[in-house]
């Protein structure tokens, strides 16, 4: 088959591989219709992600068709359409067991910390990812769905990882009606999660980013007030400013590791990997919420630390929550709004490109060309 | 402006929201909120008809994090050890803990080694890389890169070019190394 590998920082290609085997009684094979390409997907890409092995298929985000399942499988047959959630997980451990599948306990050799995702590194178990012609899929009584009937093929595929991370990170914010809240970052997570705060009651949605075409997307799919931190001195006074002078409700750094906006952070914590990633958006968020309010941190960081003002969050008596999300959690609801058409997560798709063109894919969206917001890869085109 | 117990009155009202935008409010209740609590036990919710899943046959010996007191029952199988990376590697699991900023250090360490050793390899496979058509760096030409970025005031403007130098460096310093290693065998003779 046909995969996407990695072949170190920067560099992909497209190689051959072995179909995947069926390894556990409860393993199902996948022949992936459309896999999307995430923000996330850019640290490995980069290089920041410790244990990303030469050879790694990436893809987290994908959909297809059961090709074979094991023989402990139920709930799922040849032929059926599904959507399978980012993270791998068993469904009985201490964790699964209370809602936290992307803290799944049974399924990650390489790190107690962080749950399974499908192809993203060894660090997070091991697993190929779906930027390929099949993919495994363990534990597929728990994870993949079949795609319902009324649903959009590209909606499903949204709702794998970015959108429903977009909605977590909003219901991480805590927000009660009324409440200013500035989301950082205007990529696929951020502008889902500027959408959904207005679903959870919000008086105000700010987005923060410094890509033009981003912030006219925030304006047009999410109804956001938008800044583009380029144009002020100090984003951060000017948040300021805009909420009397106390700061923000709640404030969801949709950014993570690979930040722009403060040069030496960008390079030690993104170029040179000296510190997780640079927390420039976490930072900006400590500073512009208000005494008391609340953090949601829906971007992804790196293992080693980074330099967090963290003396500013106590000082400010902050609350930060945080997670991977646990995507089929969310689902239910998510579902609720789509089929009731407050949601149309497809809409933010602005490219679609066949696996063989992955390579130039991929530099497109590291590097912001083409107004790229997010890219669907098509291996069977 | 002055600071008072008031909250400020900054947003539209509740109403105009709501005829507004889409699916304003829906949510508004917290019971509506999938992740409230953020734990609630409800082992029956996931379809997990195990109370542990069975243990996957361990067809080579698999590395694990030293906070693991056995091997999971489920594992990835891809890209198993080999090679110096994979000896760095197995010596960052078994010797330090996720604590320790030494595994993972090691363990960037172990992923530069793969890169150069599978260059190598990759090289003697007659499969060579192509830092052209692997980096998609051609896309600056049919994507548009001087328009995406002319004119357009971007904050990674400052920085994007450590990229190309950190990407092509390798390949300068490797052939600078080789085209100075000639020199001197020629001068040798």
């Amino acid at each position: 088959m046909k995969a996407m590998v990695y072949r170190g920082p920067y560099k992909i290609r497209v190689e051959e591989k072995d179909i995947p085997a069926i390894e556990h009684p409860n393993d199902a094979i996948v022949r992936v219709t459309k896999a999307a390409i995430c923000g996330s997907d850019l640290h490995l890409y980069h290089g920041l992600i410790p244990d990303t092995r030469i050879g790694h298929t990436f893809g987290h985000e994908f959909i297809g068709v059961v090709e074979e399942v094991g023989p402990s499988v139920q709930n799922l047959k040849r032929g059926d359409r599904v959507m399978v959630p980012f993270n791998i997980f068993c469904g009985s451990c201490y964790f699964c067991a209370r809602g936290l599948y992307s803290n799944c306990h049974n399924v990650n050799p390489n790190a107690t910390a962080a749950g399974a995702i499908y192809g993203y590194s060894h660090t997070t178990g091991g697993y190929d990812g779906g930027q390929a012609e099949f993919v495994r899929v363990p534990l597929a009584d728990v994870g993949p769905t079949v795609i319902p009937d009324w649903m959009d093929e590209e909606d499903a595929l949204m709702l794998t990882d970015a959108c429903a991370t977009g909605y977590f990170g909003a219901e991480l914010g805590d927000i009660v009606e009324g409440d200013t809240v500035v989301v950082f970052g205007a990529g696929p997570v951020g502008l889902y999660a500027a959408k959904c705060a207005w679903f959870m009651g919000a008086g105000r949605v700010i987005v923060v980013d410094h890509l033009e075409y981003r912030l006219e997307k925030a304006r047009t799919f999410a109804h956001a007030e938008t800044y583009n931190f380029v144009e002020f001195d100090d984003i951060v006074v000017h948040i300021k400013h805009i909420t009397d002078g106390l700061g923000a409700d709640v404030v969801i750094d949709a950014v993570g590791a690979e930040a722009s906006g403060h040069f030496l952070q960008h390079v030690t914590g993104s170029q040179l990997k000296l510190q997780g990633g640079s927390p420039i958006a976490l930072n900006w968020s400590i500073d512009s919420v208000r005494k008391g309010g609340n953090i949601s941190v829906v971007g992804v960081y790196g293992t080693v630390p980074s330099a967090v003002k963290f003396g500013d969050a106590v000082n400010k008596g902050l609350t930060l929550r945080m997670n991977q999300t646990p995507v089929k959690r969310e689902w239910r609801r998510l579902f609720d709004h789509v089929r009731a058409g407050y949601l149309k997560p497809s809409e933010i798709i602005t490219h679609r490109i066949p696996l063989d063109e992955i390579a130039e894919g991929y530099h497109m969206f590291s590097s912001k060309l083409d107004d790229c917001i997010k890219t669907v890869v098509l291996p069977a085109a | 402006m002055v600071y008072t117990a008031d909250k400020p009155h900054l947003a539209p009202s509740s109403d105009e929201l709501r005829a507004r935008i889409p699916g304003w409010g829906t949510d508004l209740d917290p019971a509506n909120r999938p992740g409230v609590p953020k734990m609630r036990f409800d082992p029956a919710a996931s379809g997990a008809h195990w109370e542990i899943p069975e243990q996957q046959e361990e067809k080579v010996p698999r590395e694990r994090s030293i906070e693991h007191e056995r091997l999971p029952p489920v594992f990835g199988t891809a890209q198993p050890l080999k090679g110096l990376s994979g000896r760095i590697r197995r010596y960052a699991y078994e010797r330090y803990s996720e604590a320790r900023s030494i595994h993972w250090m090691l363990l960037i360490l172990g992923d530069r080694v793969d890169s150069i050793e599978s260059q190598v390899s990759s090289l003697l496979a007659l499969k060579p890389d192509n830092p052209i058509t692997e980096t998609g760096v051609l896309a600056e030409f049919r994507r548009g890169g001087l328009s995406s970025r002319l004119g357009k005031n971007r904050a990674d403007g400052s920085h994007q070019w450590i990229a190309g130098l950190l990407v092509a460096a390798p390949y300068v310093l490797t052939g600078v190394a080789l085209v100075s290693g000639i020199r001197r065998l020629a001068r040798r003779r």
